[in-house]
Protein backbone atom coordinates (compact mmCIF):
# COMPACT_ATOMS: atom_id res chain seq x y z
CA UNK A 1 0.00 0.00 0.00
CA UNK A 2 3.04 2.24 0.59
CA UNK A 3 4.74 1.66 -2.42
CA UNK A 4 0.97 2.75 -4.35
CA UNK A 5 1.04 6.45 -1.84
CA UNK A 6 4.41 6.81 -2.93
CA UNK A 7 3.81 6.52 -6.74
CA UNK A 8 1.07 8.34 -6.51
CA UNK A 9 2.73 11.43 -4.55
CA UNK A 10 5.17 10.99 -7.42
CA UNK A 11 3.10 11.33 -9.83
CA UNK A 12 1.09 14.09 -8.46
CA UNK A 13 4.13 16.30 -7.47
CA UNK A 14 5.27 15.83 -10.98
CA UNK A 15 1.77 16.20 -12.51
CA UNK A 16 1.73 19.74 -11.08
CA UNK A 17 5.18 20.92 -11.98
CA UNK A 18 3.47 19.61 -15.59
CA UNK A 19 0.21 21.79 -15.19
CA UNK A 20 2.33 25.26 -14.14
CA UNK A 21 3.68 24.84 -17.41
CA UNK A 22 0.79 23.62 -19.36
CA UNK A 23 -1.68 26.55 -17.64
CA UNK A 24 -0.24 29.34 -19.47
CA UNK A 25 0.00 26.95 -22.80
CA UNK A 26 -3.47 26.28 -22.60
CA UNK A 27 -5.03 29.74 -21.72
CA UNK A 28 -2.45 31.09 -24.45
CA UNK A 29 -3.65 29.05 -27.15
CA UNK A 30 -7.50 28.92 -25.94
CA UNK A 31 -7.83 32.98 -25.97
CA UNK A 32 -4.92 34.14 -28.32
CA UNK A 33 -4.94 31.18 -30.30
CA UNK A 34 -1.30 31.08 -30.38
CA UNK A 35 1.22 28.19 -31.16
CA UNK A 36 3.92 29.22 -28.43
CA UNK A 37 6.83 26.50 -29.19
CA UNK A 38 8.80 28.84 -26.95
CA UNK A 39 7.28 28.47 -23.71
CA UNK A 40 9.57 25.55 -22.19
CA UNK A 41 12.05 28.66 -23.09
CA UNK A 42 10.53 29.86 -20.12
CA UNK A 43 10.25 27.63 -17.81
CA UNK A 44 14.17 26.87 -18.33
CA UNK A 45 14.66 30.03 -17.73
CA UNK A 46 12.74 30.17 -14.84
CA UNK A 47 14.48 27.45 -12.98
CA UNK A 48 17.99 29.14 -14.46
CA UNK A 49 16.99 31.99 -12.68
CA UNK A 50 16.08 30.59 -9.71
CA UNK A 51 18.85 28.66 -9.32
CA UNK A 52 21.16 31.68 -9.71
CA UNK A 53 19.11 33.43 -7.12
CA UNK A 54 19.07 31.14 -4.76
CA UNK A 55 22.86 30.27 -4.85
CA UNK A 56 23.17 34.26 -4.78
CA UNK A 57 21.18 35.01 -1.74
CA UNK A 58 20.36 31.71 0.14
CA UNK A 59 16.38 32.41 -0.19
CA UNK A 60 14.43 29.98 -1.52
CA UNK A 61 11.66 32.75 -1.27
CA UNK A 62 13.36 35.75 -3.25
CA UNK A 63 14.52 32.56 -5.76
CA UNK A 64 10.91 31.80 -6.52
CA UNK A 65 10.39 35.74 -6.72
CA UNK A 66 13.30 35.95 -9.12
CA UNK A 67 11.97 33.48 -11.84
CA UNK A 68 8.36 34.89 -11.81
CA UNK A 69 9.90 38.21 -12.28
CA UNK A 70 12.01 36.49 -15.51
CA UNK A 71 8.83 35.14 -16.54
CA UNK A 72 7.01 38.70 -16.31
CA UNK A 73 10.13 39.90 -18.25
CA UNK A 74 10.58 37.56 -20.99
CA UNK A 75 6.35 37.09 -21.28
CA UNK A 76 6.71 40.80 -22.44
CA UNK A 77 9.13 40.96 -25.03
CA UNK A 78 8.36 38.02 -26.23
CA UNK A 79 4.52 38.80 -26.52
CA UNK A 80 5.28 42.15 -27.82
CA UNK A 81 8.73 40.85 -30.57
CA UNK A 82 7.97 37.33 -31.06
CA UNK A 83 4.46 37.08 -31.32
CA UNK A 84 2.57 40.24 -31.75
CA UNK A 85 3.66 40.14 -36.12
CA UNK A 86 2.23 36.48 -36.10
CA UNK A 87 -1.08 36.81 -34.77
CA UNK A 88 -3.58 34.76 -36.95
CA UNK A 89 -1.08 32.87 -38.80
CA UNK A 90 -0.05 29.35 -36.81
CA UNK A 91 2.30 28.15 -39.46
CA UNK A 92 4.68 31.31 -38.94
CA UNK A 93 3.75 31.12 -35.10
CA UNK A 94 5.39 27.75 -35.59
CA UNK A 95 8.29 28.73 -37.13
CA UNK A 96 9.21 31.45 -35.67
CA UNK A 97 8.23 30.21 -31.55
CA UNK A 98 10.37 27.11 -32.63
CA UNK A 99 13.16 29.40 -33.56
CA UNK A 100 12.58 31.67 -30.41
CA UNK A 101 12.87 28.93 -28.39
CA UNK A 102 16.16 27.55 -29.75
CA UNK A 103 17.04 30.94 -29.03
CA UNK A 104 16.02 30.91 -25.09
CA UNK A 105 18.44 27.07 -24.99
CA UNK A 106 20.82 28.59 -26.61
CA UNK A 107 20.82 32.00 -24.67
CA UNK A 108 20.86 29.98 -21.11
CA UNK A 109 24.31 28.86 -22.20
CA UNK A 110 25.40 32.22 -22.81
CA UNK A 111 24.31 33.39 -19.64
CA UNK A 112 25.00 30.71 -17.41
CA UNK A 113 27.44 28.29 -18.96
CA UNK A 114 26.84 25.55 -20.92
CA UNK A 115 27.02 22.71 -18.09
CA UNK A 116 24.08 21.68 -15.64
CA UNK A 117 23.72 23.85 -12.35
CA UNK A 118 22.92 21.57 -9.57
CA UNK A 119 19.66 22.78 -7.97
CA UNK A 120 19.08 22.00 -4.11
CA UNK A 121 16.25 21.62 -1.82
CA UNK A 122 15.84 24.86 0.73
CA UNK A 123 16.73 22.53 4.33
CA UNK A 124 13.20 23.52 5.54
CA UNK A 125 11.47 21.71 2.73
CA UNK A 126 14.33 18.58 2.93
CA UNK A 127 13.61 15.79 3.76
CA UNK A 128 10.13 13.14 4.47
CA UNK A 129 7.42 12.92 7.07
CA UNK A 130 6.43 9.37 7.78
CA UNK A 131 2.63 8.62 8.49
CA UNK A 132 2.80 4.94 9.63
CA UNK A 133 4.67 3.00 6.79
CA UNK A 134 4.36 5.82 4.23
CA UNK A 135 7.01 8.65 3.74
CA UNK A 136 6.21 11.65 2.55
CA UNK A 137 8.56 13.57 0.78
CA UNK A 138 8.12 17.17 2.58
CA UNK A 139 9.44 18.65 -1.47
CA UNK A 140 6.86 17.28 -3.35
CA UNK A 141 3.95 17.57 -1.00
CA UNK A 142 5.03 21.16 -1.44
CA UNK A 143 4.81 20.88 -5.10
CA UNK A 144 1.59 19.22 -4.75
CA UNK A 145 0.34 22.21 -2.16
CA UNK A 146 1.51 25.14 -4.73
CA UNK A 147 -0.30 23.37 -7.57
CA UNK A 148 -3.59 23.52 -5.87
CA UNK A 149 -2.94 26.62 -4.35
CA UNK A 150 -2.06 27.81 -8.34
CA UNK A 151 -4.94 26.21 -9.92
CA UNK A 152 -7.40 28.00 -7.22
CA UNK A 153 -6.28 31.86 -7.46
CA UNK A 154 -6.37 31.03 -11.53
CA UNK A 155 -9.64 30.18 -10.89
CA UNK A 156 -10.23 32.49 -8.18
CA UNK A 157 -9.17 35.08 -11.30
CA UNK A 158 -11.46 33.59 -13.89
CA UNK A 159 -14.57 32.77 -12.27
CA UNK A 160 -14.95 35.93 -9.64
CA UNK A 161 -13.06 38.85 -11.54
CA UNK A 162 -14.03 40.88 -14.36
CA UNK A 163 -10.69 40.97 -15.94
CA UNK A 164 -11.17 36.81 -15.42
CA UNK A 165 -14.68 36.75 -17.07
CA UNK A 166 -13.43 38.91 -20.02
CA UNK A 167 -10.72 36.33 -20.76
CA UNK A 168 -13.25 33.37 -20.55
CA UNK A 169 -15.53 35.37 -23.23
CA UNK A 170 -12.17 36.34 -24.99
CA UNK A 171 -11.45 32.34 -24.94
CA UNK A 172 -14.87 31.77 -26.72
CA UNK A 173 -15.34 35.00 -29.16
CA UNK A 174 -12.78 37.72 -29.49
CA UNK A 175 -14.34 39.43 -32.09
CA UNK A 176 -17.52 40.25 -29.63
CA UNK A 177 -15.53 41.11 -26.70
CA UNK A 178 -13.55 43.90 -29.29
CA UNK A 179 -17.18 44.75 -30.09
CA UNK A 180 -18.10 45.28 -26.67
CA UNK A 181 -15.83 47.61 -26.17
CA UNK A 182 -12.78 45.90 -24.57
CA UNK A 183 -8.90 46.25 -25.66
CA UNK A 184 -8.48 42.45 -26.73
CA UNK A 185 -4.95 43.68 -27.04
CA UNK A 186 -4.43 44.31 -23.60
CA UNK A 187 -5.62 41.23 -22.60
CA UNK A 188 -3.71 39.36 -24.66
CA UNK A 189 -0.73 40.76 -23.75
CA UNK A 190 -2.07 40.06 -19.84
CA UNK A 191 -2.59 36.47 -20.34
CA UNK A 192 0.47 35.89 -21.98
CA UNK A 193 2.44 37.72 -19.52
CA UNK A 194 0.63 35.53 -16.88
CA UNK A 195 1.38 32.04 -19.03
CA UNK A 196 5.20 33.35 -18.81
CA UNK A 197 5.15 34.26 -14.93
CA UNK A 198 3.31 30.37 -14.41
CA UNK A 199 6.12 28.87 -16.98
CA UNK A 200 9.00 30.13 -14.89
CA UNK A 201 7.38 29.22 -11.39
CA UNK A 202 6.62 25.69 -12.82
CA UNK A 203 10.89 25.85 -13.77
CA UNK A 204 11.96 27.27 -10.58
CA UNK A 205 9.79 24.73 -8.83
CA UNK A 206 11.56 21.34 -10.97
CA UNK A 207 14.84 22.66 -10.15
CA UNK A 208 14.98 21.41 -6.55
CA UNK A 209 12.87 18.56 -7.32
CA UNK A 210 14.85 17.29 -10.35
CA UNK A 211 18.32 18.52 -8.51
CA UNK A 212 19.91 19.41 -11.90
CA UNK A 213 18.78 22.11 -14.31
CA UNK A 214 19.89 22.25 -17.88
CA UNK A 215 19.61 24.52 -21.15
CA UNK A 216 17.56 21.36 -22.90
CA UNK A 217 14.81 20.58 -20.17
CA UNK A 218 12.57 23.64 -21.48
CA UNK A 219 12.32 21.54 -24.81
CA UNK A 220 11.40 18.35 -22.82
CA UNK A 221 8.46 19.14 -20.33
CA UNK A 222 7.59 21.95 -23.63
CA UNK A 223 6.40 18.92 -25.16
CA UNK A 224 4.53 17.23 -22.52
CA UNK A 225 3.09 20.75 -21.58
CA UNK A 226 1.46 21.02 -25.17
CA UNK A 227 0.28 16.84 -24.29
CA UNK A 228 -1.58 17.85 -21.78
CA UNK A 229 -3.14 20.64 -23.22
CA UNK A 230 -4.40 18.30 -26.26
CA UNK A 231 -5.63 15.63 -23.87
CA UNK A 232 -7.39 18.48 -21.46
CA UNK A 233 -9.15 20.71 -24.34
CA UNK A 234 -7.64 23.41 -25.85
CA UNK A 235 -8.36 26.45 -23.03
CA UNK A 236 -9.78 24.45 -20.42
CA UNK A 237 -8.09 25.19 -17.26
CA UNK A 238 -9.50 22.25 -15.34
CA UNK A 239 -8.81 20.00 -18.60
CA UNK A 240 -5.10 21.08 -18.07
CA UNK A 241 -4.91 20.28 -14.58
CA UNK A 242 -6.78 17.13 -14.94
CA UNK A 243 -4.66 16.13 -17.69
CA UNK A 244 -1.21 17.38 -16.26
CA UNK A 245 -2.22 14.89 -13.07
CA UNK A 246 -3.26 11.91 -15.12
CA UNK A 247 0.09 12.01 -17.36
CA UNK A 248 2.15 12.51 -14.04
CA UNK A 249 0.42 9.33 -12.36
CA UNK A 250 1.00 7.33 -15.43
CA UNK A 251 4.19 8.10 -15.81
CA UNK A 252 5.10 7.65 -12.08
CA UNK A 253 3.12 3.88 -12.53
CA UNK A 254 4.48 2.51 -15.65
CA UNK A 255 8.03 3.82 -14.70
CA UNK A 256 7.70 0.96 -11.75
CA UNK A 257 5.52 -1.28 -13.40
CA UNK A 258 6.40 -1.25 -17.09
CA UNK A 259 9.38 1.01 -17.30
CA UNK A 260 9.44 -0.42 -21.23
CA UNK A 261 6.11 1.95 -21.83
CA UNK A 262 7.29 4.61 -19.37
CA UNK A 263 8.07 7.70 -22.19
CA UNK A 264 5.46 6.13 -24.38
CA UNK A 265 2.49 6.48 -22.12
CA UNK A 266 2.04 9.70 -22.47
CA UNK A 267 1.65 9.57 -26.05
CA UNK A 268 -0.28 6.67 -26.34
CA UNK A 269 -2.41 8.86 -23.81
CA UNK A 270 -2.85 11.62 -26.17
CA UNK A 271 -3.18 9.00 -29.31
CA UNK A 272 -6.42 7.86 -27.32
CA UNK A 273 -7.95 10.82 -26.55
CA UNK A 274 -7.35 11.89 -30.17
CA UNK A 275 -8.95 9.09 -31.67
CA UNK A 276 -12.47 8.94 -28.90
CA UNK A 277 -12.64 12.49 -27.89
CA UNK A 278 -10.75 14.67 -30.78
CA UNK A 279 -11.49 18.65 -28.63
CA UNK A 280 -10.00 16.87 -25.17
CA UNK A 281 -11.62 15.90 -22.02
CA UNK A 282 -12.55 19.70 -21.43
CA UNK A 283 -12.57 21.69 -24.57
CA UNK A 284 -13.86 25.18 -24.08
CA UNK A 285 -17.13 25.42 -26.08
CA UNK A 286 -17.07 28.13 -29.14
CA UNK B 1 -32.83 65.47 -39.67
CA UNK B 2 -28.90 65.24 -38.66
CA UNK B 3 -27.16 61.83 -39.49
CA UNK B 4 -25.78 60.07 -36.71
CA UNK B 5 -23.83 57.80 -38.60
CA UNK B 6 -22.27 58.80 -42.19
CA UNK B 7 -20.39 56.18 -44.71
CA UNK B 8 -18.87 58.18 -47.26
CA UNK B 9 -17.94 55.58 -51.31
CA UNK B 10 -16.34 52.92 -48.87
CA UNK B 11 -14.61 50.22 -50.46
CA UNK B 12 -13.59 47.13 -47.98
CA UNK B 13 -11.43 44.15 -48.96
CA UNK B 14 -11.87 40.77 -47.33
CA UNK B 15 -8.32 39.37 -48.18
CA UNK B 16 -8.19 39.34 -51.99
CA UNK B 17 -11.54 40.29 -52.66
CA UNK B 18 -13.11 43.86 -53.18
CA UNK B 19 -16.45 43.31 -50.92
CA UNK B 20 -17.16 46.94 -50.94
CA UNK B 21 -17.04 49.14 -53.82
CA UNK B 22 -18.60 52.14 -52.81
CA UNK B 23 -20.96 52.28 -50.30
CA UNK B 24 -23.01 55.94 -49.16
CA UNK B 25 -25.04 55.49 -46.56
CA UNK B 26 -26.44 57.66 -44.09
CA UNK B 27 -28.27 57.01 -40.45
CA UNK B 28 -30.54 59.57 -39.36
CA UNK B 29 -30.69 60.24 -35.49
CA UNK B 30 -33.66 58.46 -34.07
CA UNK B 31 -34.68 56.24 -37.18
CA UNK B 32 -34.27 52.95 -38.01
CA UNK B 33 -32.60 52.77 -41.09
CA UNK B 34 -32.51 49.32 -43.16
CA UNK B 35 -29.66 48.03 -45.19
CA UNK B 36 -31.09 45.39 -47.83
CA UNK B 37 -29.89 43.69 -50.73
CA UNK B 38 -29.29 40.46 -52.05
CA UNK B 39 -27.29 37.36 -50.63
CA UNK B 40 -23.56 38.20 -50.68
CA UNK B 41 -24.49 41.92 -51.34
CA UNK B 42 -22.45 43.40 -49.13
CA UNK B 43 -24.77 44.41 -45.89
CA UNK B 44 -22.96 42.27 -43.36
CA UNK B 45 -19.59 43.57 -44.47
CA UNK B 46 -20.93 47.03 -44.11
CA UNK B 47 -21.96 46.21 -40.62
CA UNK B 48 -18.47 44.76 -39.88
CA UNK B 49 -16.90 47.92 -41.68
CA UNK B 50 -18.72 50.26 -39.33
CA UNK B 51 -17.33 48.12 -36.32
CA UNK B 52 -13.84 48.02 -37.74
CA UNK B 53 -14.13 44.20 -37.92
CA UNK B 54 -13.35 45.11 -41.37
CA UNK B 55 -11.58 48.06 -41.91
CA UNK B 56 -12.13 50.43 -44.79
CA UNK B 57 -9.44 50.61 -47.26
CA UNK B 58 -10.73 53.98 -48.45
CA UNK B 59 -13.88 56.20 -47.90
CA UNK B 60 -14.74 57.28 -44.79
CA UNK B 61 -17.10 56.65 -41.76
CA UNK B 62 -18.28 59.31 -39.52
CA UNK B 63 -20.21 59.05 -36.53
CA UNK B 64 -21.31 62.11 -35.19
CA UNK B 65 -19.39 64.11 -37.60
CA UNK B 66 -15.95 62.07 -36.59
CA UNK B 67 -14.10 59.77 -38.27
CA UNK B 68 -14.12 56.19 -37.05
CA UNK B 69 -12.59 54.34 -40.21
CA UNK B 70 -9.19 54.35 -38.81
CA UNK B 71 -9.79 53.42 -35.20
CA UNK B 72 -9.87 50.20 -33.67
CA UNK B 73 -12.89 48.26 -33.12
CA UNK B 74 -12.57 48.47 -29.28
CA UNK B 75 -12.73 52.61 -29.67
CA UNK B 76 -15.56 52.56 -32.32
CA UNK B 77 -17.34 50.51 -29.30
CA UNK B 78 -16.40 52.96 -26.62
CA UNK B 79 -17.18 55.80 -28.43
CA UNK B 80 -20.90 54.55 -28.67
CA UNK B 81 -21.69 51.79 -31.18
CA UNK B 82 -23.48 48.79 -30.30
CA UNK B 83 -23.16 45.11 -32.37
CA UNK B 84 -25.57 42.74 -32.69
CA UNK B 85 -23.71 39.71 -35.22
CA UNK B 86 -25.98 37.30 -37.20
CA UNK B 87 -25.00 35.07 -35.44
CA UNK B 88 -25.09 36.68 -32.33
CA UNK B 89 -21.82 36.45 -30.56
CA UNK B 90 -23.21 34.99 -27.70
CA UNK B 91 -20.58 33.63 -24.98
CA UNK B 92 -21.96 29.84 -24.52
CA UNK B 93 -20.63 28.81 -21.63
CA UNK B 94 -21.28 32.20 -19.77
CA UNK B 95 -24.41 32.72 -17.81
CA UNK B 96 -26.50 35.36 -19.18
CA UNK B 97 -25.58 37.24 -16.37
CA UNK B 98 -21.98 37.12 -17.61
CA UNK B 99 -22.73 37.88 -20.71
CA UNK B 100 -24.29 41.27 -19.52
CA UNK B 101 -21.56 42.11 -17.53
CA UNK B 102 -19.01 41.69 -20.23
CA UNK B 103 -20.44 44.27 -22.02
CA UNK B 104 -20.81 47.01 -18.68
CA UNK B 105 -17.67 48.97 -19.05
CA UNK B 106 -18.69 50.72 -16.15
CA UNK B 107 -20.26 50.28 -12.69
CA UNK B 108 -22.35 54.04 -12.72
CA UNK B 109 -25.52 54.47 -11.89
CA UNK B 110 -26.42 54.78 -15.76
CA UNK B 111 -24.90 51.43 -16.63
CA UNK B 112 -27.04 49.90 -14.36
CA UNK B 113 -30.60 51.61 -15.24
CA UNK B 114 -29.63 50.32 -18.80
CA UNK B 115 -29.67 47.01 -17.45
CA UNK B 116 -32.49 47.16 -15.11
CA UNK B 117 -34.20 48.60 -18.67
CA UNK B 118 -33.34 45.79 -20.67
CA UNK B 119 -34.50 43.35 -18.04
CA UNK B 120 -37.51 44.77 -18.05
CA UNK B 121 -37.56 45.07 -22.18
CA UNK B 122 -36.82 40.95 -22.04
CA UNK B 123 -38.32 39.31 -19.14
CA UNK B 124 -37.02 35.97 -20.24
CA UNK B 125 -33.27 37.46 -19.42
CA UNK B 126 -34.32 37.91 -15.61
CA UNK B 127 -35.78 34.28 -15.83
CA UNK B 128 -32.67 32.73 -17.19
CA UNK B 129 -30.71 35.10 -15.34
CA UNK B 130 -28.17 32.02 -14.16
CA UNK B 131 -28.75 30.07 -17.25
CA UNK B 132 -25.39 29.55 -19.51
CA UNK B 133 -25.87 31.48 -23.08
CA UNK B 134 -25.54 28.66 -25.03
CA UNK B 135 -28.39 26.67 -23.58
CA UNK B 136 -30.62 29.56 -24.26
CA UNK B 137 -33.30 29.27 -27.50
CA UNK B 138 -33.11 31.30 -30.61
CA UNK B 139 -35.25 33.87 -29.65
CA UNK B 140 -33.70 33.76 -26.48
CA UNK B 141 -30.21 34.41 -27.68
CA UNK B 142 -31.34 37.26 -29.81
CA UNK B 143 -32.64 39.47 -27.07
CA UNK B 144 -29.30 38.54 -25.41
CA UNK B 145 -26.91 39.71 -27.92
CA UNK B 146 -29.38 43.04 -28.54
CA UNK B 147 -29.48 43.55 -24.62
CA UNK B 148 -25.75 43.21 -24.72
CA UNK B 149 -24.93 45.92 -27.31
CA UNK B 150 -27.88 48.26 -25.20
CA UNK B 151 -26.38 48.04 -22.31
CA UNK B 152 -22.87 49.35 -23.13
CA UNK B 153 -24.34 52.72 -23.90
CA UNK B 154 -24.86 52.98 -27.81
CA UNK B 155 -26.25 55.34 -28.86
CA UNK B 156 -26.31 53.48 -32.27
CA UNK B 157 -27.40 49.87 -32.62
CA UNK B 158 -25.89 47.64 -35.74
CA UNK B 159 -28.02 45.09 -35.74
CA UNK B 160 -27.51 41.84 -38.07
CA UNK B 161 -30.38 39.89 -39.76
CA UNK B 162 -32.52 39.76 -36.38
CA UNK B 163 -35.09 37.57 -37.47
CA UNK B 164 -32.93 34.81 -38.96
CA UNK B 165 -33.78 31.50 -38.04
CA UNK B 166 -36.95 32.77 -35.69
CA UNK B 167 -40.17 31.18 -35.82
CA UNK B 168 -42.74 33.89 -37.09
CA UNK B 169 -44.39 34.55 -33.23
CA UNK B 170 -40.39 34.93 -31.89
CA UNK B 171 -39.92 37.29 -35.23
CA UNK B 172 -43.12 39.27 -33.81
CA UNK B 173 -41.10 39.80 -30.21
CA UNK B 174 -38.07 41.25 -32.01
CA UNK B 175 -40.02 43.59 -33.81
CA UNK B 176 -41.67 44.64 -30.73
CA UNK B 177 -38.61 45.25 -29.16
CA UNK B 178 -36.82 47.20 -31.48
CA UNK B 179 -39.66 49.61 -32.23
CA UNK B 180 -39.34 50.13 -27.85
CA UNK B 181 -35.36 50.29 -28.36
CA UNK B 182 -35.65 52.80 -30.92
CA UNK B 183 -37.18 55.20 -28.29
CA UNK B 184 -33.59 55.17 -26.80
CA UNK B 185 -31.09 54.59 -29.71
CA UNK B 186 -31.01 55.01 -33.57
CA UNK B 187 -30.67 51.51 -34.87
CA UNK B 188 -29.55 50.67 -38.19
CA UNK B 189 -30.48 46.98 -39.25
CA UNK B 190 -29.39 44.65 -42.25
CA UNK B 191 -32.83 42.43 -42.49
CA UNK B 192 -33.35 39.51 -45.19
CA UNK B 193 -37.19 39.69 -44.60
CA UNK B 194 -38.88 42.23 -46.58
CA UNK B 195 -41.82 42.03 -44.01
CA UNK B 196 -40.14 42.95 -41.26
CA UNK B 197 -38.09 45.49 -43.16
CA UNK B 198 -40.59 47.04 -44.02
CA UNK B 199 -42.74 46.90 -40.44
CA UNK B 200 -39.49 48.61 -38.68
CA UNK B 201 -37.72 50.47 -40.97
CA UNK B 202 -38.07 54.20 -41.58
CA UNK B 203 -35.49 54.41 -44.53
CA UNK B 204 -33.66 51.79 -46.58
CA UNK B 205 -30.73 51.70 -48.59
CA UNK B 206 -30.06 48.93 -51.04
CA UNK B 207 -26.85 47.65 -51.61
CA UNK B 208 -25.63 45.56 -54.83
CA UNK B 209 -22.39 44.08 -55.24
CA UNK B 210 -20.96 46.31 -52.90
CA UNK B 211 -22.57 49.23 -54.16
CA UNK B 212 -25.08 51.66 -53.15
CA UNK B 213 -27.60 51.51 -55.67
CA UNK B 214 -30.51 53.19 -54.26
CA UNK B 215 -31.78 54.89 -50.93
CA UNK B 216 -35.03 56.75 -49.60
CA UNK B 217 -37.88 56.61 -47.44
CA UNK B 218 -39.43 53.15 -46.32
CA UNK B 219 -42.64 53.76 -48.05
CA UNK B 220 -41.53 54.63 -51.29
CA UNK B 221 -39.32 50.42 -51.21
CA UNK B 222 -42.87 49.44 -50.15
CA UNK B 223 -44.47 50.86 -53.36
CA UNK B 224 -42.06 50.20 -56.10
CA UNK B 225 -42.36 46.66 -57.01
CA UNK B 226 -39.85 46.97 -60.16
CA UNK B 227 -37.18 47.70 -57.22
CA UNK B 228 -38.13 44.75 -54.90
CA UNK B 229 -38.07 42.42 -58.12
CA UNK B 230 -35.03 43.96 -59.17
CA UNK B 231 -32.89 43.93 -56.50
CA UNK B 232 -34.50 41.51 -53.59
CA UNK B 233 -36.18 38.91 -56.16
CA UNK B 234 -39.45 39.65 -54.49
CA UNK B 235 -42.87 41.20 -55.58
Amino acid sequence: MELLINLFVNGLSTGMLIFLLAAGLTLIFGLMSVLNFAHGGLFVWGAFSAVWVYATTGSFMLSILGAVVTGVVLGFVTEKIIITPVYGNHVQQILITLGFMLVLTEMIKVVFGPNQLAAKVPPYLDGSWEVGDVILIKYRMFIILIGFAVFGVIQFILKRTKVGLIVRAGVLNKEMVQALGINIKQVFLFTFIAGAALASLGGALMAPYSGVVYAEMGLEFGILAFIVVVIGGMGSLPGSLLAAILVGLAGSFMAYYVPALSLAVNMILMALVLIFRPQGLFAAKG
Amino acid sequence: MANLLEMRDVHTFIGEYHILQGVNFTAPKGQVSVLLGRNGAGKTTTLKTIMGLHPAKSGAVLFEGQPIEKLPTHKIAKSGLGYVPEDQGIFSTLTVEENIRVAMLDQSDATAKRVDYVLTLFPDLKKFWKKDGGNLSGGQKQMLSMARAFVQDSRLLLIDEPSKGLAPVVIGTVIEAIHELKKQSTIVLVEQNFRMASIVGDTFTLIDDGRTVHTGEMGYLVENEEMKRKYLGIG
